[in-house]
């Protein structure tokens, strides 16, 4: 199969105006992902699934992942103008990454046997703006793994066929897998409780020393 | 009855016993479960039932797939928390004298997957149990031992008096109220006339 590179400029040329970023992968499989854009997803998702060379008609699996917000502090010398001297001063910056919820599919050809190209859709962000363009009508097995995706994460998914909650029931009001999600106060009982499992134990029954 | 006139009494063919003896006699010796696996467990319930480890021979000859027609529900495999009112009605709809054997880790307490967020830590916050069967997955011959522990359990049971039979004691409840979906856990989280999260004392 192609490079990765190649793909991408055979997507930029056969869906014009499509915004493409390659997104590096540093393990040892180097399977590096293509950031898409919400406009053309679906046209470059038809191209990957048409095209004679790439024939990606299997779409074997999506899943979504939450990025929080992060904040980094990074230290770096500068020069300044400290009491009239000119001296190197460690400075302490920070960065702030806003965070979004992605959705990434994995696609492999099942006709010429290649794969996998590794498609990413990034949402806005984490609270407000959390849809994003749905995949399945272009690749039917993306549709239960989408509605888990909305279940699990909160993302939206527009032009889905039947878009509601797969795990939990549907009156539930909160999306699991997302990194900031706090379990409901269900005591369990533990023999050896130790870390987590004993803060939850003592704040289940106050600080009182006993259970 | 005295023992020795029992034992003179059958050398000459008069069998004696006590109504009690022979009800139970009667019910432990036809259980029949309920078709209800729901996950692992279930595989090692169907293996009990095959020819090897064959689960007919101690009664259980039919598992019955309507819980209207059967005696003892095995909650084989992980409860969800979606999946528990349905546990609990199907419970409810099952007709007097009825029975429950939780199996695996998972009926019990959770089991490996506790902390899910779908998790219903243990079938007993809402039914009682009569046997646990601990192991993940339980081996057939444990589920085996857990039904003979069954019926003696049913062979122990009065008819009278006030520690008799669940079904003949008008005051014992014998249909459970059915939790409710909440926003973010079951409503209630727990049966609390049935369970409550036991109290360890610990030396801190």
């Amino acid at each position: 199969m192609e490079s990765l590179e190649t793909i991408k400029e055979r997507i930029e040329a056969a869906v014009p105006g499509a915004i493409l970023e390659i997104v590096e992968n540093p393990g040892a499989a180097a399977e590096h992902s293509l950031v898409v854009d919400h406009g053309h997803a679906l046209r470059v998702a038809e191209f990957l699934r048409d095209d004679e060379s790439l024939k990606l008609d299997h779409c074997s699996n999506v899943t979504g992942v939450d990025w929080l917000d992060s904040v980094e502090k990074v230290r770096e010398k500068v020069k300044k103008v400290v009491d009239g001297e000119e001296k190197e001063v460690v400075e302490v910056k920070t960065i702030e990454t806003p965070g979004y919820l992605e959705s990434v599919y994995h696609l492999f050809s099942m006709k010429l046997g290649h794969g996998p190209v590794v498609l990413r859709l990034r949402t806005g962000n984490r609270s407000g703006d959390v849809t994003l363009p749905s995949l399945t009508p272009v690749w039917r097995g993306a549709e239960l793994q989408e509605r888990e995706i909305f279940d699990l994460y909160g993302v939206v998914f527009e032009g889905h066929p039947d878009l509601r909650r797969i795990l939990m029931w549907d009156e539930y009001e909160d999306h699991p897998m997302r990194k900031d999600y706090v379990e409901p106060d269900d005591y369990e009982y533990e023999p050896t409780p130790h870390d987590e499992v004993l803060k939850k134990a003592k704040a289940h029954f106050g600080e009182g020393g006993k259970e | 009855m005295d023992e020795g006139l029992r034992s003179e009494l059958s050398k000459q063919g008069v069998f004696t016993t006590t109504i009690e003896d022979i009800y139970n006699w009667g019910r432990r010796n036809s259980v029949w479960p309920l078709q209800f696996g729901l996950a692992c467990c279930a595989i090692e319930m169907i293996a009990t039932t095959m020819a090897r480890y064959d689960l007919a021979r101690f009664g259980a000859e039919v598992f019955r797939p309507s819980p209207r027609q059967a005696d003892l529900m095995i909650v084989a495999g992980t409860v969800t928390k979606k999946m528990a009112p349905q546990v609990v009605r199907l419970y409810n709809q099952m007709p007097e004298p009825k029975y429950v054997i939780a199996m695996g880790a998972c009926a019990i307490s959770g089991g490996p997957f506790k902390q899910g967020y779908n998790v219903l830590k243990g079938i007993d916050r809402f039914m009682p149990v009569d046997v646990h069967i601990p192991g993940c997955p339980p081996r057939p011959e444990a589920l085996i031992h857990a039904f003979m522990t069954l019926q003696k359990k049913i062979d122990a049971q009065k008819l009278t008096g006030p520690d008799r039979a669940r079904h003949l004691n008008a005051d014992e409840p014998s249909e459970f109220p059915v939790p409710a979906f909440g926003a973010k856990d079951l409503e209630p989280p727990h049966n609390p006339a049935l369970w409550q999260p036991p109290k360890v004392e610990r030396a801190e």
